[in-house]
This record gives structure tokens, sequence and C-alpha cells, in this order.
């Protein structure tokens, strides 16, 4: 039994292993100017991993195949060559090469994320995560978001961002949406703010993920390179409609998103 | 320290009545045992609670029989809602984690064998031991009224983040008395796991018996012993961070909850919190609790590959600064939790560090395990099976760990399914395995009978095959994108992935059904299997000089004398056997190592 033990564990990591490498299942396709590191971050460390672990499966499956007991056996018990002081430090050694490297390699990927401020010419859009929806809101001709007073927020006539044009001169030309739309190869700095509870901004084809923090206005900036239309999924527990919580992104060319944009303004 | 405290002669009295025998024992393997049916019984729970949830998810739309009995509002005509589906997801997580996974590798079997095997009659606090256990089954007991309260159970996950947790009722079903019932059981239960700390310390530190210095431990009790110093510390900010919660709903604080929010169109009446402040508490208490999980599945693994190999592991010290390394780290990497939570970006590079560390230590164990059993003369047995199976578990989940330790990748596999299939593989899963194989190799002294070992192996190689074939895809589904805790797939990314939950939900109500097995063997070799010698696995540790089942006093009031450590395997001995008890004088004639 030793030796079926042996051979199942082996089947079972090879083939674990063979969906990763014929890419079976994959994240969307890349659309962001960031998003290549975070690609090669992730293949890198897949072929590390994935060493690692089909040669830990292998070598425990060699070794139960190997010397599981047989009732004729009466020899003495052997020692692995090297005894524990080379595998202690082969862990150390190897291991802890290849995880500072990693993470190295990978504080490359993080920092072009958070490292880095958004362009001065980049295009503001505010995103609010409520339950359980997503609104969007372009600043309009005067570049302004208007203040966002929560005591006047009423879904119910459609004041989703408790704004207060009688009195806020700025919020008076701001855009209010229910899908967002970005222009392609333009970068773009998201102002994100929640309503009630954590929410999150996933976008997996344009490699950004963060989470609202309610009390806590964050932003993120990113570009995007394809025109399209992608899903924005909440990905932080928010309640019972947390599954459905879901927005489209539009990245358009420049033509079209201006005309998109005045057909916003008329319908405000 | 090399010298042995004397152990007191009586701890305290045999038990006269039923009550003091069974129930309200001072005992502690009863206690033990208690434990064990408590973990039994919340682990039947906590899988039938799963298979709900998968059936759901692999046919979202199907009514599920008698579903509607048990929550007309969470299940019309048996279909279960959104809501009703993460209510299912927050109670099946909290069971698992706190009343099977901490539960049994550590309360039953450390209660059971730490005693015995440092050659003590009983903990020094036999009435704290008690209570700790009634304060447990308290805690399950409250925890489990949330099913029964109109609006049912909280809807927040185990984590509970706030503002969603302490905002009350209107932020949803469950959120208003289900969330301050979680919230009370999991202060209770912290009660009931610190009393259990402090015995075991104390009992390590104080209760060894003539001649078991610390050198000559066996495993085990290293690894109950570490696991207790974390629970103190872990434990003790998980309450208050509880009570915190429970205020901010009934006596009006807000000490999760900002000013400004809107829930349903009204100001919700909180200002002055912080909504990160519960993850930071909540995750400090939570990394170092996935290791309470699985340190001491790695205790009884290592003591039963051990006995089971014929030889001592390659460096019984590697494996025990590696369980320390573990310990210690995990108190520094709780913020891998919170990559993009929403703090600081350069904090989480910076607890990226130490959580690649941790591979360290990890990788340093496994090394040993897979190192050692080179050379060995490996038993194949249940017990050993599932012990062998654990180190398969815990390489494939560990290694996803990988990604999941670097935040760029993070970006990606934050909130999906590979994260879902890390910490199932590496702590369900394993921790299970390690769970089975101490019922396997304990089950003969505990008991006085021998399980059946055809209807083990059979359970073994199901059990194996059906949870590779369960969590397995979960890290193709996050590869993909699968984002967790949704109660139907409706976004267009992921309708494709829909027959991938259809295949995971076969497996995990196969692999569930199979437990069966497990739960007939027990029960059927309680009462009907061949009796047990005192040693059917020719063990060194101190609970195999005793018969089996033990007397209520351990040692028959004579306290035995220690002279090896645990490790004496694979040693010529002048009677032939090849090893020597730890509480025999023999001494080995020569090991018997081949070069």
């Amino acid at each position: 039994m030793g030796k079926l033990l042996a051979v199942t564990i082996i089947i079972i990591a090879i083939a674990s292993a063979v969906p990763f490498i014929l890419h079976t299942w994959e994240p969307p396709a890349d659309i962001s100017t960031h998003g290549g590191l975070i690609d090669e971050q992730m293949s890198d460390t897949m072929i590390e991993a994935g060493v690692s672990f089909l040669a830990a499966q292998i070598l425990l499956g060699i070794f139960i195949w190997q010397f599981s007991k047989k009732p004729s056996d009466t020899g003495k018990v052997k020692t692995f060559p090297g005894g524990a002081k080379g595998l202690v430090i082969a862990a150390i050694v190897l291991v802890g090469v290849e995880v500072l490297a990693l993470g190295a390699f990978g504080s490359k990927a993080w920092a072009a994320v958070y490292f880095t401020p958004p362009a001065p010419d980049a295009m503001p859009v505010q995103v609010q995560a409520g339950q359980f929806a997503f609104y969007f809101r372009y600043p309009g001709p005067d570049g302004k978001f208007g203040p966002i007073h929560p005591e006047m927020i009423n879904e119910g006539n459609q004041n989703l961002f408790g704004l207060d044009p009688a009195n806020d001169v700025e919020s008076r030309d701001d855009i209010v949406t229910a899908e967002m739309a970005i222009p392609v190869n333009k970068e773009v700095h998201l102002l994100m703010h929640a309503k009630d509870v954590s929410h999150s901004f996933y976008v997996p084809a344009l490699r950004i993920h963060q989470d609202f923090v309610p009390g806590l206005d964050l932003s993120v900036h990113f570009t995007a390179t394809k025109v399209g239309q992608y899903e924005i999924v909440c990905s932080q527990l928010c309640g019972l409609g947390h599954y459905n919580m879901r927005a489209y992104l539009k990245v358009l060319s420049q033509q079209d998103f201006d005309d998109w944009l005045k057909k916003q303004q008329a319908a405000q | 320290m090399h010298e042995t405290s004397a152990a007191p002669a009586v701890v305290h009295g045999p038990p006269t009545t039923f009550l003091s025998k069974h129930v309200f024992s001072l005992d502690h393997k009863v206690i033990g045992l208690q434990y064990y049916t408590l973990a039994l019984f919340a682990v039947v729970v906590g899988m039938v609670l799963s298979w709900l949830m998968r059936i759901h998810l692999g046919w979202t739309n199907a009514a599920i029989p008698g579903l509607q009995a048990l929550s007309p509002n969470g299940a019309p005509g048996g279909v279960m809602t959104p809501e009703y589906y993460l209510q299912l997801m927050t109670m099946h997580a909290t069971i698992m984690v706190f009343f099977v996974l901490t539960t049994a590798p550590f309360a039953a079997f450390g209660n059971y064998f730490l005693p015995i095997q440092v050659g003590a009659e009983d903990m020094p606090f036999p009435h704290f031991n008690m209570m700790s256990f009634w304060t447990t089954f308290t805690a399950f007991l409250i925890l489990v009224t949330a099913f029964f309260v109109p609006d049912g159970p909280p809807l927040a996950g185990w984590t509970s983040y706030a503002p969603l947790s302490a905002i009350g009722k209107d932020a949803g079903p469950g959120q208003g008395t289900g969330q301050v019932i979680w919230a009370a059981a999991l202060g209770v239960f912290c009660i009931g796991q610190l009393l259990g700390s402090l015995n075991f310390i104390s009992t390590v530190l104080d209760m060894r018996t003539k001649g078991m210095t610390l050198s000559r431990l066996p495993v085990t009790c290293w690894a109950w012993f570490i696991t207790s110093c974390m629970g103190l510390t872990a434990f003790a900010v998980l309450m208050p961070a509880t009570i915190l919660l429970i205020l901010d709903h009934v006596a009006g604080t807000s000490f999760f909850v900002p000013s400004g929010l809107v829930l349903n169109d009204q100001l919700v009446p909180h200002s002055g919190g912080s909504t990160l402040l519960w993850q930071h508490l909540f995750w400090f208490f939570g990394h170092p609790e996935v290791y309470i999980a699985i340190i001491p599945g790695m205790g009884i693994v290592t003591h039963v590959l051990i006995t089971n190999m014929r030889r001592p592991m390659l460096s019984m010290k590697a494996i025990l600064y590696s369980m320390w390394a573990l310990a210690f780290l995990s108190y520094m990497v709780y913020g891998h939790h919170m990559f993009v939570s929403g703090m600081n970006p350069f904090s989480s590079l910076v607890f990226s560090f130490p959580t690649l560390m941790i591979t360290i230590p990890s990788t340093v164990v496994v090394l040993i395990w897979i190192g050692s059993l080179y050379g060995s003369k490996l038993r194949i047995n249940t017990a050993s099976l599932f012990a062998l199976g654990f180190i398969s578990m815990f390489v494939s989940g560990g290694v996803s760990g990988f990604f999941l330790a670097q935040p760029s990748i993070d970006i990606m596999l934050h909130a999906t399914y590979f994260v879902v299939g890390h910490f199932h593989m590496v702590m369900g899963v394993a921790a299970m395995f390690g769970i089975f194989s101490g019922t396997y190799f304990w089950f003969p002294k505990m008991t006085g009978h021998m399980m059946n070992e055809t209807i083990g192996r059979i359970h073994f190689w199901l059990t194996f095959i059906g949870t590779y074939c369960i969590f397995m895809p979960f890290h193709y589904l996050g590869w993909a994108g699968n984002v967790r805790r949704y109660a139907a797939f409706t976004d267009d990314f992921l309708k494709p992935l829909i027959p991938v939950h259809q295949f995971i939900t076969i497996a995990a109500l196969f692999t569930g059904a199979v437990q069966l097995l497990f739960l007939y063997n027990l029960i059927h070799s309680r009462f009907r299997g061949p009796a047990a010698p005192a040693n059917p696995w020719e063990g060194t540790s101190l609970e195999w000089i005793m018969p089996s089942p033990p007397p209520w006093n351990n040692f028959g009031g004579k306290d035995p004398v220690v002279y090896h450590d645990a490790d004496q395997y694979g040693v010529k001995t002048a009677s032939g056997a090849d090893y020597i008890m730890q509480n025999s004088p023999e001494q080995a004639l020569a090991t018997s190592e081949g070069d």
C-alpha cells in the first residue's frame, strides 16, 4: 500500500499542475500599463512555486515507495545523506534567496501602482460604493467635485452623492453616472468613497484591486490600453447583494468618450 | 532547565458519582474526550453547512429538501436566498475554525495526552480545566442559537469586518441580534481557551515527572506548549475586540464606525471610529490562530511518523526551533490579510517580508519529515497514511502562500477562491488529517479497542483523493479571478466557471459521505472493536506504559521515572526490540543506523 500511496501522490501532484502549465484558466488579458509587471511576477512565482511543489511531492512519493517496510526487511535504518544539516541549510538558503528575490522584484510591481503619484493631467473620476451598486461622478467643465453631504444622500430622489447644487457652485456641473467610461491610453485618477460599509473595486483586466474604507477617502490611478467593456465587481463582503454588485467599465476612444460624457451631462 | 519539579502527590481524588465521572469531571482524560465529542458534533454541523453552500453554488435555483423547515425566511420553498447563503457561510467558517480546528488538535488531544506524556497524574488546575470545557461548550450553544433568532445568524463572514458587523440590523439580515450572539459566543470561547492555555503551560513547566527534562519531552508536548503560549496572546486580543463590537451594537459606542455613513438614506448614528481598527485587532488574533490550528497537528504527525518509521526525525531540534519560529513570526505577518485594505501601502511591503520568511521554518519542517523517511522502516497503517497525507496537503496548501505573500500578486488574488483554496488545504484539510492521524493512533489507548483497519484505509483513500478534487480546483477558479463569498455567479466573466463549481460540489458531497465510514468506525469500534493492548504501535512515550484505557489516576499512584527522550527508535537492544521506552532504564547497545 505504500507504493500505491507513492504513485497516487505523484499522479495527484502532476495532475494538479497540468491546468496551470496548460493555462486552462487564466486571468483576463491585461489592459493596463502597469499590469505587465504584475503578470511577470505571477508567472515567475508560478515557476518557483510549481517547481517546489512538484519536487516536494515527487520526493515524498519516491521515499514512501522506497522505504515502506516490507515484512522481509530486517536491515538497519539509514540516514539521509548529509543528515539534517544539509536540508536545513537548503531550506534557509534556497528558500531564503527565492523569497527575498520574489519580494524584492515584486516590490517594483507594487510601487508602480502605489508609490507613483498620479500624473498632474490625470483625469479625475470619483466612484462611490454603497449597498449594492457603484456610482460614478465626473467633475464637469469646472474640473472640481462638489462636496458630498452625507445627510443629503437620497437614492429615492436620485441624489446619489448627496450634492447640494443650490449652495455648492462646484456641484452644479457634476455628472453622475451608473457606468464608468474612460478614454483609452489616458491616465485616470480614481477617487474612492464608501457610502455605508466596506466594499472593494476589482477590475481583473485592469489589474486594479482596492478596498473602499468608510471614513477614508482613498485613490488609485491607472491607464487602460485597450478599448472594450469590462466588469467592475465588488470583492469585499458587503451584505446580501454582494454577489450582484457590479458596474461596467467602458474604455473608449477619446472621441467616443467625449460623446458619451456629453450624453451623460445632458441627462443630469 | 535541567531539574524537574516533583509532581504533587494527588491532584484530585477518584470520581464517585455519575456526574463527577462523566459530566463535571476533573479528569483531564474525560475532559479531552468531551472536547473531542464537541469537535465531532461541530464538524458534522460545519460539514452539512458546507454541503448546503456547495449545492447552492452549483445549482443556484435548486430547492433543497428540508431547508425551508430550518429557515422559512432564508429558504422559501427550499431555495436559498443570497443572504442565507452568507449566513450559512459565516456559521460554517466560525464553527470549523473555533470548534473543530482549535478544539480537536489542541484541546481534545492535548487535554488527554499532555499530562500523560509528561508523566503527571493530571493538570495542576483541574477545576479550571473542567471550566474551560464547559465554557467552550457554552460558547458553542450560544453560537448555535443564532440559527434560531428571527433574523438568523450574521452574514458578515467569520472575519466579520466593520462597519458591516458593527452598525446593526439595517446592514442586512442577521446583523442585529445574530451578530451580537456571534460576538458573545466568541468572547466566551476566548475565556475557555485562556483557561485551557494556563493549564497546558503550567503542566509542561511544573508537572513533569522525575527524569522528564524539557529536552526529553515528546514533540507533541512541545507543540501543545507552543500553541498554548500563542493562545494566551492571541485570544487575549480577540476577546476585547468582540466586547468592543458588542458595545458598538448595544451601548452606542463607535469603536469601528466613522461618521458620515448612510444606510437606507439615513445617516448612521455613529462617529469617531475606525473601520481598519477591527481588521488590525482581528488579524492580530487571526493569523496566530491559524498556526494554533496547525501546530498541534504538526506535533501529532511528527509523533505518529517517528513511531511508524521506527527511527527518530533527522533533527528534532530543527523541528522544534521551526515550530517556535512559526509561532514567533505569526505575529508579524498579520497585515498580509490587509494588503489592499487601505492601510498604508508601505505597511503592505513591510508585512510581506516576514510572510515570505515564514516559508523557511515551514520548509525546514517539511524537508526534515521527508528526509527522515529516507532509510526508514515505514509502517503503513491508517494513522501513518493520514500523517503522510498531511505532509502532501501541507505542501500543496503552503505553496499557494508564495503567491499570496506578495502584495503585487495579491492585487489579482485577494478575495478570490485562490485564498479559499489556500486556507482550506493548508489549515482545513491538513489539520483534519492531523486529527484523523491522532484518532487512529490514540483510539486504542483512549478506548481499549482497536479501530477497524480496513475501513480506516478506505476512509483515508477516498478522503485523500476527494479533498484534492474539492480544493485544488479552488486555485484554478481564483487564478481566473473568481471572487469569493458570492452567493451566485452572475458576472459575465464568472458564468463560464460554473461547471467547475459543479464538479467541486459533487466531489464535496461524495467526500462528505465518506466521512460516515469514519463515524461508523469510531462508534462500532468503541463498543465492538477487538481489545487493544497497552502498546499496539510499539511506541516509546509514556502513554504506552499504561493500560488501555488508562485508570483515573493514569500511573496508578506511582509516578513513572524517565530515562530517555521519546526518540529511542531504530536502536539495538539486549531484548531484540528496536525501541526503548522512555521509562525503561535499559540503554541502547548501539544505534542500528546503517552508515
